[in-house]
C-alpha cells in the first residue's frame, strides 16, 4: 500500500540524512526510481520549490513526493516518516547525554560520514547535471543545442552568485526570469 | 501565555519564516528561543547545532524537539515539532496544487528550465561546503571517492554507504588512537 510504503521509505531516508538536505537528493532519487514514483526532472523541480518555500529542505521534499504519489494522506505519511527518526534521537540525547558531540565514538563515526555525504552530494550533482544539460540523453549535436547553451549560461551565472553567498531564493527567482526570457526570446 | 500554545506558535513562526533550512535558520531560532522566550541559553543552542550536525534530520526539527522537551516534556517536544513542520506541509500542499494547474503553461516550463540550472549551481555550492568541512587527508578523499562511485555508478543504496562509511570512520579512528597512545608510551 502506498501510504505504508511512503512512510517506511521516508523513515529510512530520515534515519540517514546527515549534513543537510542535499545528500537526500541521491537517496530520494534511488527510491523514486525503484518505486517508479517520479521522473528525474520532477525531482529537480521539487528541489527548487523546496528551496524557495519556508521550512527545512528535507521536510519540504518529503511532503512534495508524498503529495504527488499519495495525495494529502501521502504527504502526511512521508512527513511523519522523515521527522520521526530525528525526533526520537533528539529525545534520547536530551534525556541522556548532553556531551554527545564530544563523545569519541561519535567523532569517529562523523570522520567517515562527512566525506561520504560529500561523495553523495557529488552523485546528486552528476545526476541533476544530466537532467539539466541532456534531458533527452547524450546524442550528436546536443552540445550546440540552443537549450544546452542557455542552461550552461544560466548555470554559470547562478553558480557565481551561489559562491558569492547570494540568497538561494534570489538565485532561483533570477534563474526563472532568465529561463522565461531566453525561452520566449529564442522561441524554443 | 500557556507554555504549550506558546511553544506551538513560536515554532510555527520559525517554520514559516525560515527559507532554505540548515544554518540559515539559526539566527531566527536564536532570536525567538534565546532572546525573546529565554527557553535556552546561547551556549545550549550552540550545543544543539553541534548535535544536529552529528544526528540525522534538519536542524530546525532537532532544535524544536530539544527545546520542546526541555520546557514541556514529551508533550512539549511533540507540540514544538508539529509547529515547525506544519508551515512546510501547508505551503507545499498549496504549491503542489498550483503546479498541477499551471504545468502546461509555456512560461512555467521556461521558468523551470532556468530554475533547474540554478538548482545545479546550488548543489555545487553544497558540495563545496561539505568538501571543505570534511578533513583533508587521504582517508577522507578515499571515502569521498568510494561514496561517489558506489552511489553514482554502481547504484548502491545510499543507506548502506552511510552505514559503511560511518563504521569505517569509527574503526579508523580507534586504530589511530591506539597507535597514538603507543607512540606516547
Amino acid at each position: 500500500m502506498i501510504l505504508i510504503e511512503l512512510f517506511f521509505t521516508f523513515l529510512k531516508i530520515g534515519s540517514f540524512t546527515f549534513g543537510g538536505g542535499y545528500a537526500m537528493i541521491t537517496m530520494i532519487q534511488y527510491e523514486a526510481e525503484r518505486h517508479n514514483w517520479l521522473t528525474q526532472a520532477e525531482l529537480v523541480d521539487f528541489v527548487a520549490l523546496s528551496e524557495s518555500t519556508p521550512g527545512p529542505l528535507a521536510v519540504n521534499m518529503a511532503t512534495f513526493v508524498g503529495i504527488r504519489t499519495g495525495g494529502i494522506p501521502g504527504a502526511a505519511a512521508a512527513t511523519l516518516g522523515i521527522v520521526l527518526p530525528s525526533f526520537l534521537i533528539i529525545l534520547i540525547i536530551a534525556k541522556c547525554f548532553t556531551r554527545f558531540k564530544d563523545h569519541k565514538t561519535v567523532r569517529g563515526i562523523m570522520s567517515g560520514l562527512k566525506p561520504a555525504v560529500a561523495g553523495m552530494i557529488g552523485t546528486a550533482f552528476l545526476s541533476v547535471g544530466r537532467t539539466v544539460f541532456f534531458p533527452s540523453g547524450l546524442k550528436s549535436g546536443c552540445f550546440s543545442d540552443a537549450s544546452f547553451l542557455i542552461c550552461l549560461g544560466i548555470f554559470a551565472v547562478t553558480a557565481v552568485m551561489a559562491f558569492k553567498k547570494v540568497h538561494p531564493i534570489r538565485i532561483i527567482l533570477l534563474s526563472a526570469v532568465l529561463g522565461i526570457g531566453a525561452g520566449f526570446g529564442l522561441g524554443l | 501565555m500557556n507554555l504549550l500554545p506558546d511553544l506551538f506558535l513560536t515554532f510555527f513562526k520559525i517554520g514559516l519564516f525560515t527559507f532554505g533550512g540548515g544554518y540559515a535558520m539559526i539566527p531566527l531560532i536564536q532570536r525567538e528561543v534565546c532572546t525573546n522566550k529565554k527557553w535556552l541559553k546561547e551556549q545550549e543552542l550552540t550545543d544543539i547545532v553541534a548535535i544536529a550536525e552529528s544526528t540525522p534530520g534538519p536542524i530546525a526539527v532537532n532544535a524544536a524537539t530539544f527545546v520542546g522537551f526541555r520546557t514541556g516534556g514529551l508533550t512539549g517536544a511533540c507540540i514544538a515539532t508539529l509547529g515547525v513542520v506544519l508551515p512546510s506541509f501547508l505551503v507545499i500542499s498549496l504549491i503542489s496544487f498550483a503546479l498541477n494547474a499551471f504545468q502546461d503553461n509555456k512560461a512555467v516550463q521556461y521558468a523551470f528550465m532556468g530554475i533547474r540550472a540554478a538548482v545545479l549551481a546550488l548543489i555545487l555550492k553544497a558540495l563545496w561546503m561539505m568538501f571543505r568541512s570534511a578533513k583533508k587527508n587521504p582517508f577522507s578523499y578515499f571515502i569521498m571517492g568510494a561514496a561517489l562511485i558506489l552511489t553514482a555508478f554502481l547504484k548502491t543504496d545510499a543507506v548502506f554507504v552511510i552505514i559503511g562509511c560511518g563504521l569505517f570512520g569509527l574503526i579508523w579512528s580507534l586504530r589511530n588512537r591506539k597507535e597514538q597512545s603507543r607512540d606516547t608510551d
